[in-house]
Formats: structure tokens, sequence, C-alpha cells
């Protein structure tokens, strides 16, 4: 028996050798599992989040049946997804129209990835740092990703091989792509100001005064774009359902139906924390004794909150005049903004 | 600590890799527990429950190229707006007035598109 205790003692060395030399690395994975995990569970408190909010808004009680204050509703109504039969019609194209959902939640999974939360702190010696990952061109990187899930949404309309999916699918990439403009070139005037990439950057340059003070056009500018990048009310366009049926997603049916829903609201989480880094100064506190992670949190709640606000206050716009309103009010004032706030700081 | 280019990118491919093992359970989940009851109404299109009238992939309207258009040209634009914001306050004045310049080229195209009526949604 003495050769078993010397071999399980080499492979126990073994092991923790291999694994203390890869610490930054397992955290890293760990870490990326975390908020993975988290921004896909937040996606059903956010759904009794926005349905309990709309019943209150619309003077009516929401659903408050399965759980304390309905909050089971959620999980009752994904299980009910769950068991609900996949019907895929005889002329679709069957690959690309299981990939559509599929592309819609992975881009909004990964873009959340390089979203920082919190600034680092010590626990037993080691330095956790609250992001996945610090990926130096941040902004850019969560740009570039959530613009490919434009693709899913297109592929969806294409390869449903119906009406109202097709120009559902068209309407979504004409607004994204136009609006997606007035999104990067609202933010470029933030990075002039700090001349970083990096989303940590931009919160560490806003440690006296939040940027929403220094421009607030450009804060209008972002949010308004940020709103019809995640096809929310009043620009909810592609899925308009007195004319498009559901737009998009017209044929889609139980888990694959509810994945562009998970896409939907995680790209708004993203989109709030993208607003909360860039413009309300990240978690920052300003005096506040709370812990700076709380500030954020409670930053991206109340942006939650807001884009639900904006869904029960403002009817759907026109087609016509969404696309009048991306192309001559919002692109002419991010590039007078941008231009302005360039030369100021160039003078 | 490898602070390097790539180790800043495994939460990604992690994440990504999640996603992916994530949306493939979820896929064969469905597929296990999903009743499979297939009739002949299923396999047509929905359109409001009457059957469907010509193509699918019907024609639409020629707008949508023109709008794919100026956004290829904005977006180049801001791909090269990008690395400019960073570091044109460390570049000489040079920098910025050739950037004003192709600006303004920009500005002047949308305006013309603007005259034109591209930009009218009919």
């Amino acid at each position: 028996m003495d050769w078993v205790t010397k071999f399980l003692d080499e492979l126990w060395d073994f092991i923790v050798q291999s694994l203390s030399d890869n610490v930054p690395l397992i955290v890293g994975s760990v870490k990326a599992i975390v908020i993975a995990v988290a921004v896909m569970s937040v996606v059903p408190g956010l759904v009794w989040l926005e349905r309990r909010l709309m019943g209150r808004f619309q003077v009516r009680l929401g659903p408050n049946r399965v759980g304390p204050f309905g909050f089971g509703q959620p999980m009752a109504d994904t299980i009910k997804l769950l068991f609900k039969e996949s019907i895929i019609q005889s002329s679709a194209d069957k690959f690309l129209f299981h990939l559509a959902p599929a592309v819609v939640v992975f881009t909004a999974i990964v873009a959340f990835a390089v979203i920082p939360f919190g600034a680092p702190f010590e626990v037993f010696g080691q330095s956790i740092e609250l992001w996945g990952a610090n990926v130096n061109s941040g902004i850019l990187f969560v740009f570039a990703i959530s613009g490919m899930g434009i693709y899913g949404m297109v592929i969806a309309g294409l390869s449903s091989n119906n009406k109202y999916s097709l120009m559902g699918g068209l309407r979504s990439s004409a607004q994204m792509i136009s609006y997606e403009l007035s999104l990067g070139l609202s933010a470029l005037s933030i990075i002039v100001l700090t001349g970083s990439l990096s989303l940590m950057d931009m919160v560490v340059a806003q440690e006296s005064v939040p940027f929403i003070l220094i421009q607030p056009l450009a804060f209008l500018l972002f949010f308004i774009a940020g709103v019809a990048e995640t096809n929310r009310a009043p620009f909810d366009l592609p899925e308009a359902e007195q004319e498009l049926v559901a737009g998009f997603h017209t044929e889609y049916t139980g888990m694959k139906f509810a994945m562009f829903f998970m896409g939907e609201y995680i790209n708004m989480v993203t989109m709030s924390a993208l607003v909360t880094l860039l413009f309300l100064g990240g978690w920052n506190t300003y005096g506040i004794p709370i812990w700076p992670i709380l500030a954020f949190a409670a930053k991206v709640v109340f942006l939650l909150c807001v884009f639900i606000w904006l869904r029960s206050t403002f009817p759907r716009i026109r087609y016509d005049r969404l696309m009048t309103f991306g192309w001559k009010v919002l692109l002419p004032l991010c590039l007078l903004n941008l231009l302005i706030t360039g030369t100021l700081k160039v003078l | 600590m490898p602070t390097d280019y790539a180790f800043n990118y495994t939460a990604v491919i992690v994440a990504a890799g999640f996603g992916f093992g994530g949306i493939g359970f979820t896929f064969i989940l469905s597929r296990l527990l999903a009743p499979k009851r297939p009739s002949l109404m299923q396999t047509i299109a929905y359109e409001c429950g009457i059957i469907p009238e010509g193509q699918g992939n019907t024609k639409y309207n020629i707008r949508y190229y023109l709008f794919a258009l100026f956004f290829l040209i904005f977006a180049v634009e801001a791909v090269f707006m990008f690395p400019w914001v960073v570091v044109f306050l460390a570049l000489p004045s040079s920098a910025f007035i050739s950037m004003m310049i192709f600006l303004a080229i920009l500005i002047f195209g949308l305006a013309y598109a603007w005259r034109k009526g591209v930009l009218q949604w009919r």
C-alpha cells in the first residue's frame, strides 16, 4: 500500500502546483461563469419587474399569484415554455431557423462579459476584480459584439419564410444600423474626454463629477440610441404587434421564442450598465456612504426602470418618423456634439 | 500574474463557451421535454389563420439598401474616428485639422443626401 499513498501524494502535489500556477486563469474563468449565470438569472427578475411595474403604471396589479408578489411567475412561464412543442414550418430553413435565437443570446452574454461592476478589492491576499475581462478596448468590444446581435434578428426574419418575419427582420436591421451610428458617435465624445477606450478608465475619470453633467446632450443621444438598439418601446417597430404580428419571431415557439426575449433583456441590462459606466459615474458614490457595487447596481436598476417607464409612457412611433429621427436629428446632433467637444478639448 | 493581451480575453472565451453550452443545453432540454405532435397546419406559415398568399420571401422596399449604404459610409467613418479620438491630443494639430476636413466632407455628403430627399422614408 506504500506506492498508493506515494502516488496520491504526488498527484495531490501536482494538482496543488498546477492550480497555484494558474490562479489568475482559474479566477478569471470562475468569474466569467459567475457573470454568465448571474446575467442569465437576472432575466426572470427583470421580466417580473417589468410586468409588475407595467401593471402599476396601467392601474392594475400585474402578476401576483405565483410565489410572493408574483415573483415565481417568470419561472413558471419558463417551465411552461420548456414544455411547449417546437414548431417549424416546412418551407423554413431549418439550420438558420435554429441558429438565429442562439446568435441573439450568445452575443448578449459575451458582450456582458467585459462590463466592470466595481473597483478591485482584496480577499485572502488575492486581489479580486469585479469584472470578467479587463479588455483595454472595452467599449469598442461591447459595440462590436452587440452589433453582431443584429445578425440573429435578420437570420430569424429571412429563415422563417414568412412575410411578417421578413418585414420585421428588415425593419430591425435598418433601425439598428441607423441608431448604432448615433450610439457610437455619442460615445466618442466621452472617449474624447477620457482619452481611453477602456471602461475602467472612464469610471476613474468620473471620480469627481459624472459625465452626465459635462455632456448632457451626449447622454440624451446615447440613451435614445440605446433604447432603439435594444428594440424597446417606443422604438419596438420590428415587433409591432398591430402590423407585424410579432415581427422577426412570429414563427418561433417554445424555448426558441423565449431565447429572443432573453437576449433582449440581457441587452437591456448591458445598455443600462454602459450608460451607468459612461455617464452616471459607474461605481463612484459621490460621498453617499454605500458600497460602490451597490451604487452601481442601484444606478443600473434605476435605468432599467426608466426603460420600463418609457415603454408605458410613449406610444410606438411610425416607421418613417423613426428613420427620419435617426438620420436627420440624432446623427447631425451627434456629429455636432463631437465637433464641439473635440474643438474645446484641443483649444 | 499574467496580464498580457491574451489573458484579458480568457473570461470572454470562457463566457462564450458557457453561453454556447447553455444554449445547447436549453435546446436539448426543450427537445427532450417538449411534445411532438406534427400536423399539417403546423407546416404552414402563420398568416393570421388564413392560407398564406404567395411567396414567404416577398419583395421589399429598395430603401433598405440605400440606408445600408449610408450606414456603411458612416460606419467606416466611425472606424477611423475611434482610434483617432484616443490619440488626437498627443498628435500635432494637423491630425485634428485633417480629421475635421474628413468630417466636413462626410457632413457635406449627409447634407447632399438630405437635400436630394434620400433620407426621407416614403
